[in-house]
């Protein structure tokens, strides 16, 4: 139950290719993010999963059943919205009954599964409400009651989280993980946010100008990135790319540290940094600055625990080193990844 | 010791006086309001009053009260009781059929399509036409014997042989036959609202957030019970201004019916506007004029209390 198959999806708008041949498949139960920049494809991509964008090519498959052309209804899918999409003018419980009542289910199931639903997601004393009268928290419970109430075979949500401060952002995704694991669920999830795509997904989409750059689990993306997109879209700071010979070498910033700290089996690369700038942020300290020779992209940060207390000072220039087995090569030209990693 | 005089105390910043008192500023920014509704509005209505409690006619404007007089005759006219059923008639009707059409036209024009500025403007275009001259160019349509719509129901065998569905006559003599001179009436007036009802519908549909028709759809609705339990209720409170505005327009609309049968047939068409103008001015009765008219306050004021609250109720939402 719940399998989205895509195969050679494409969307586009005039001359522009939101969606570009983009092929994927879920696993059953699975939480899959589709991660992306803004403009990338990726919620055009999750609205024709949906069935309320038509593709312009391409198949979909819900359970190896072709679904492309059938409208939004006879998809089995449930749907939660950036904005949530509340019915202004019902109450929370005609919103969450809305699904069942459209289905033709009976009112004494109604109630029962609105019920079932209000508190699974502990809404319970919000049903006479309207939505304006709830805080945000409270509507994004309430989108994600109505999206669960008649149990879809897929859960398509759109930056759910976005609209909530950063506090309720943190619990409100631990929640959504716990009880997508419950239900088992398979949910396709489509955010902006690399820290949310990491803590969520068991594997992660991310794509780019409308194509899928790469997809793998969460230490997949981050440790061995496709490509020197995937390497500096994800990471905050990003992957440190510098330029030798005719390779891109890149390393996370937390990888390179002063040569004492660093350890490795299989040897280590030196390099003499060049500190500019310092940024204490209370359990790590950034330090940006330069390595190499001044002709080349040579910008670099290291990210330090706040364990080493080691005294930095900008304008000096310290021994800093990457072990080799922390190292990626990129190709120059086409930004790939290539294969064997040691410098 | 002298000191220099304060920059804000010299006369050029004094002059700014009045626009920085922020009270003074209000009363004279609301005054020409004020001035024009005492003026405009206020005075012809308190006239109106005096003059309906009077004998005045128009060879003598004096005041002599005379009591509830006017009213009581106006109400054993048998003339006035045929005019006020047939107000609302003509009101009711001709907005019930603005409101359904101009929900389908607001649909229509909501959907992106080829030529969509230009069918926009043909609809549009009613509402920027003097009434009178549009109205004379329905007089026209539907000359008892000229009009063109006769001639295409008998181009199209319509009308005008013997096995025609609408008659063996030739003309169907839109304005002099009562049934039919009522439904002319009330085409006209749909003719001339509808542009505005579409507008207004227009809006209203264009202010529901796509988000949730989406979610509608998502949901399993059907686009039936997407109308039903989404646009519907949601465009609500306007429709009803819509409505209201169509039904105040309407109700003390003049020019249609006197431009097209003055009343006729045989009072047939006649409404309380038309009957006023031809009691009041016409017929030189300043009195009964005056108290005829009055007739129409009660019910424009229950429409103008149901406007302001429909009005807020948009806010709210």
């Amino acid at each position: 139950m719940g399998r989205v198959e895509i195969r050679g999806m494409s969307k586009l708008f005039g001359n522009v290719r939101a969606v570009d041949h983009v092929d994927l498949a879920t696993n059953e139960g699975e939480f899959l993010v589709l991660l992306g920049p803004s403009g990338c494809g990726k919620t055009t991509l999750l609205r024709m999963i949906a069935g309320i964008e038509e593709p312009s090519g391409g198949d979909l498959l819900i359970d190896g059943r072709v679904v492309t052309h059938l409208p939004p209804r006879m998809r089995d899918i449930a749907m939660v919205f950036q904005s949530y999409a509340l019915y202004p003018h019902m109450t929370v419980y005609k919103n969450i009954a809305f699904p069942l009542r459209a289905r033709g289910v009976k009112k004494e199931a109604v109630r029962k599964k609105v019920e079932w639903a209000a508190e699974m997601f502990k809404i319970g004393r919000l049903l006479d409400r309207k939505p304006r009268e709830l805080s945000g928290g409270e509507r994004q419970r309430v989108a994600l009651a109505r999206a669960m109430v008649r149990e879809p075979s897929v859960f398509l949500l759109d930056e759910p989280l976005s609209n909530l401060d950063a506090l309720l952002r943190t619990s409100a995704r631990e929640e959504l993980r716990q009880f997508q694991r419950r239900v088992g669920v398979t949910t396709i999830y489509v955010t902006h946010d690399q820290i949310e795509a990491m803590g969520l997904g068991d594997r992660i989409v991310v794509m780019s100008q409308g194509k899928i750059r790469q997809i793998g689990t969460p230490m997949e993306i981050y440790q061995w990135p496709a490509d020197t997109f995937v390497a500096t879209f994800v990471g905050s700071p990003p992957m440190n790319l510098l330029e030798q010979e005719d390779v891109l070498l890149g390393f996370r910033p937390e990888t390179f540290l002063p040569t004492d700290a660093v350890e490795g089996s299989e040897g280590v690369v030196t390099y003499p940094f060049e500190v500019t700038y310092l940024e204490y942020l209370g359990a790590e300290r950034l330090v940006y600055g330069n390595v190499g020779e001044k002709s080349h992209a040579r910008h670099v940060v290291s990210r330090l625990p706040g364990s080493l207390t080691l005294p930095l000072e900008a304008g000096k220039t310290y021994p800093f080193a990457v072990a080799r087995r922390d190292l990626r090569q990129f190709d120059r030209k086409s930004g790939l990844a290539r294969s064997g990693d040691a410098a | 010791m002298t000191a220099p005089p304060h920059p804000e105390s010299s006369p050029a910043a004094c002059r700014g006086g009045v626009l920085d008192r922020e009270g003074a500023l209000a009363k004279l920014l609301i005054a020409p309001a004020v001035i024009y509704i005492a003026a405009m509005i206020g005075a012809p209505f308190v006239l109106a009053i005096l003059y309906s409690l009077s004998d005045a006619t128009t060879g003598d404007p004096g005041l002599r009260l005379v009591g509830l007089q006017n009213f009581q005759a106006a109400l054993s006219d048998p003339v006035f009781r045929l005019a006020l059923r047939n107000t609302f008639v003509f009101t009711l009707v001709s907005q019930s059929i603005v409101i359904v059409l101009s929900r389908i036209l607001a649909n229509a024009l909501l959907k992106p399509f080829r030529g969509k500025g230009l069918v926009r403007f043909l609809v549009l275009l009613p509402w920027t036409a003097p009434i009178s001259l549009g109205t004379i160019g329905w007089l026209w349509m539907y000359d008892s014997i000229f009009s063109p719509i006769d001639w295409v129901l008998r181009y199209l065998g319509l009308l005008g042989t013997a096995t025609a569905l609408l008659g063996p006559q030739t003309n169907l003599y839109w304005l002099g036959v009562p049934g039919l001179a009522m439904a002319s009436v009330i085409l006209v007036n749909v003719w001339r609202i509808l542009p505005l009802a579409t507008v207004i519908q227009l809006a209203g549909l264009s202010s529901i957030p796509r988000d949730l028709l989406e979610a509608a759809e998502v949901d399993g609705a059907s686009p039936w019970r997407r109308t039903l339990m989404i646009t519907i209720p949601l465009t609500l409170p306007i429709v009803s201004i819509a409505f209201l505005f169509g039904v105040v327009f309407t109700f003390t609309d003049l020019v249609v019916v006197y431009v097209l049968t003055r009343g006729g047939p045989v009072h047939m068409t006649q409404v309380l506007s038309s009957w006023t103008f031809f009691k009041g001015i016409e017929a030189g009765d300043l009195a009964q004029g005056a108290a005829i008219s009055l007739f129409m306050f009660p019910v424009l004021a229950v429409v103008a209390v149901f406007i302001l609250r429909m009005a807020r109720r948009t806010e709210v939402v």
